[in-house]
């Protein structure tokens, strides 16, 4: 149902481009010989980070539509991976797109229709969740995973001298959600004095990383840094910590940089939130722009390319804030 | 039910009140029967398991963090009792509380401007949270009884339609409050009365409401007799639409005095709020020992029903004896052995 109101609003929103864009042009004008039809196809916004991919998918096709003119974006979110594969047809057989960006929900379950489109002759960009079988795309842009993990434990190992206590909060359990738990704790397995108490799933949900926080703090007498490894279970950790009065957390450490959590590292405005690590949704940002610009020059992309993820502290802060975007 | 042991006397010249409790009577009489106290030994049991694994359960502040976080559960399991033993359902109440607290917060946040008070603007709030809640459970209402349309698939799309629109509200972010406003609500949730958190005497208090309103008034003998059977309430000249109407209007109230207990806590509406409360409250509301087919059902079953729920994941918290990756079969088994514990007779 979410998308039935999403997809209105897009669609009143996009009939309002369009005509705008008609008249701008004179009409016509778009239809040169070589226009690219880039279809997009994302999870539709059901928390904060996929709230922000939608918006700068939006945001792309805003800005790159402007700049070229025989450039045709359209946006579909899905709630779903079989919703998701019957939007891919419906792009590729009635929009008749020729490049799509493509956000998978599920790897497994959309690597054959993605395939299908390329075989259409769709050139294909796969973001963020690589296919099982990496053939049907042309080129794979992701966040990186490890880095996510990797930099909040270089981070804390180097601040508290490798010795500290730390608890930790997971996402869902998911490959994403392994791989960066693994990155967290392969470093810190080399400082035999860096304790991590105990990781439980928080489903990357305030309320549940607030109840999970609760009963940590319930649990353990001595904590130094939480890792609450997402900027949305973070604001839950907060809370609790603040009603629990405790006295003994030095830090919490985020993750993916949303514009609060920016914010409140740029102003110094909370003594337990010191740095972050950026994963921002502006990779579907940077995809759909990558795409498109090297489509319409008749390029190809590099087989895989890894948006990196670098550590935000007081200094740097300001690169990474988008006081626009949602999250 | 053998309908022999109706007693002869009520066929004459009955009033709507005495053959309606005949209805809800006629059945041998309740003596000792243990397995009403299913869902009290689950939760002592579960209370022994929890202390004898980590001492820190049995804690007052434990024990008050569990209580608290059960009160927005709770107070919509009470609800929700009515509406099942009446014979209905609501799947939409986690959608509705999610769409009422992001209402909630615009609307404070847009009153701020204008009235000067944040603890008036608070008030306003919470006002507007409890007419909003009730509206929506009317409108349910409506359309079951006036519109006809199964109440499965009534709030099955509404359950939609809820979600969707705060998702837009929030533009698939979260809505927050208002720094100035927070401040003047935390205490609705962080605040103490003797020792003991607010969320938990509101939590108390609908639960004792809930009790005398379904035993000792008409209406809570209405909504029994029409659970176990609708057209003898009927041709007992209980108007049927009315009393459902009103059962699916009281948990929307309901769903409005969790949000309004809800919304302080982290200050911020998103579209994962409430995701899957319906499902916990009609689970309490079954553990607690109400009959899935309605008709008749009990309160402090449903409390008991609520809590347990939140102290099986509290225990998977305070341990890590179990794979993370098996909380929800752990609470599943669980569910699942409170409920036989509790099983009717044949």
């Amino acid at each position: 149902m979410s998308e039935v109101a999403r997809y209105t609003r897009r669609v009143v929103l996009g009939a309002g481009l369009a005509m705008a864009a008609t008249v701008a042009l004179g009409g016509g004008f778009a239809l040169a010989a070589d226009t690219v039809k880039l279809g997009v196809s994302i999870p539709a916004a059901t928390h904060g980070f996929t709230g922000g991919i939608v918006w700068w998918a939006n945001q792309a096709k805003a800005e790159l539509e402007k700049a070229h003119p025989n450039l045709k974006i359209t946006v579909k979110t899905a709630s779903g991976a079989p919703e998701q594969a019957n939007q891919l047809q419906d792009l590729v057989t009635v929009t008749g797109i020729n490049s799509l960006v493509i956000f998978p929900f599920e790897s497994a379950a959309l690597t054959q229709p993605v395939m299908q489109a390329k075989k259409k002759g769709v050139y294909v960009t796969v973001v963020d969740r690589g296919l099982t079988d990496t053939s049907a795309q042309d080129a794979y842009i992701a966040g990186d995973n490890t880095a996510f993990g990797r930099i909040p434990a270089e981070y804390i190992a180097k601040k508290y001298n490798g010795k500290a206590n730390i608890v930790a909060l997971r996402g869902i359990p998911t490959t994403l959600d392994n791989e960066r738990w693994e990155a967290f704790t392969g470093v810190l397995k080399q400082y035999p004095d860096i304790k991590i108490l105990d990781g439980k799933y928080a489903n990357w949900n305030r309320d549940d990383a607030f109840k999970v926080t609760q009963d940590f703090l319930t649990r353990f007498k001595d904590i130094d840094v939480i890792w609450a490894a997402d900027d949305d279970m973070a604001f839950g950790v907060l809370k609790a910590i603040e009603q629990a009065k405790r006295t003994d957390i030095k830090e919490v450490f985020g993750g993916a940089g949303s514009k609060t959590m920016v914010k409140t590292i740029m102003d110094g405005s909370n003594p337990l939130i010191h740095a972050d690590v950026s994963y921002s949704p502006k990779f579907i940002y940077d995809a759909i722009k990558m795409t498109a610009e090297a489509r319409l020059k008749g390029d190809k992309l590099p087989a895989t390319y890894i948006i990196p993820s670098s550590l935000i502290t007081k200094e740097n802060a300001k690169e990474f804030y988008f006081p626009d975007s949602p999250y | 039910m053998p309908s022999g042991q109706m007693p002869a006397g009520q066929t004459s010249a009955p009033t709507p009140a005495t053959e309606v409790r005949a209805v809800s009577t006629a059945k041998p009489a309740r003596r000792f029967d243990p397995h009403r106290f299913g869902p009290v030994v689950g939760l002592i049991l579960l209370l022994v398991i929890g202390t004898a694994l980590n001492p820190d359960f049995a804690t007052w502040g434990n024990l008050m963090n569990v209580l608290t976080r059960t009160a927005f559960i709770g107070i919509i399991s009470i609800g929700m009792c009515f509406v099942i033993i009446s014979g209905g359902i609501d799947l939409s109440v986690g959608s509705m509380a999610a769409l009422i607290a992001g209402s909630m917060i615009l609307v404070m946040n847009a009153l701020a401007a204008s009235v000067g008070s944040p603890v008036a603007v608070v008030a306003l709030g919470v006002l507007f949270a409890l007419l909003l809640g009730g509206g929506f459970g009317l409108a349910h209402g409506y359309l079951i009884t006036r519109g006809r349309i199964e109440p499965f698939i009534v709030t099955l799309g509404t359950l939609g339609i809820f979600r969707a629109v705060l998702t837009w509200l929030a533009d698939g972010g979260a809505i927050t409050l208002d720094n100035d406003l927070s401040d003047a609500y935390g205490p609705v949730y962080y605040g103490n009365l003797l020792g003991i958190p607010i969320p938990v005497w509101v939590f108390l208090a609908v639960s004792v409401a809930g009790a005398v309103l379904l035993n000792r008034t008409a209406f809570g003998r209405y909504v029994q007799a029409i659970g176990s059977n609708e057209q003898v309430a009927r041709f007992a000249a209980v108007d049927v639409d009315r009393v459902k109407l009103l059962t699916y209007g009281l948990l929307g109230v309901c769903v409005g005095i969790a949000t309004v207990l809800y919304v302080p806590r982290l200050g911020s509406a998103s579209p994962t709020t409430g995701l899957l409360w319906e499902l916990e409250a009609i689970a309490a509301v079954i553990v607690g020992g109400t009959s899935f087919k309605g008709g008749e059902g009990r309160i402090a079953g449903t409390v008991i029903g609520a809590v347990l729920l939140s102290v099986i994941s509290n225990i998977l918290n305070l341990t890590s004896i179990i794979s993370v990756y098996l909380n929800a079969a752990v609470q599943g088994c669980v569910i699942i052995a409170v409920a036989f514990l509790q099983r009717r007779r044949p």
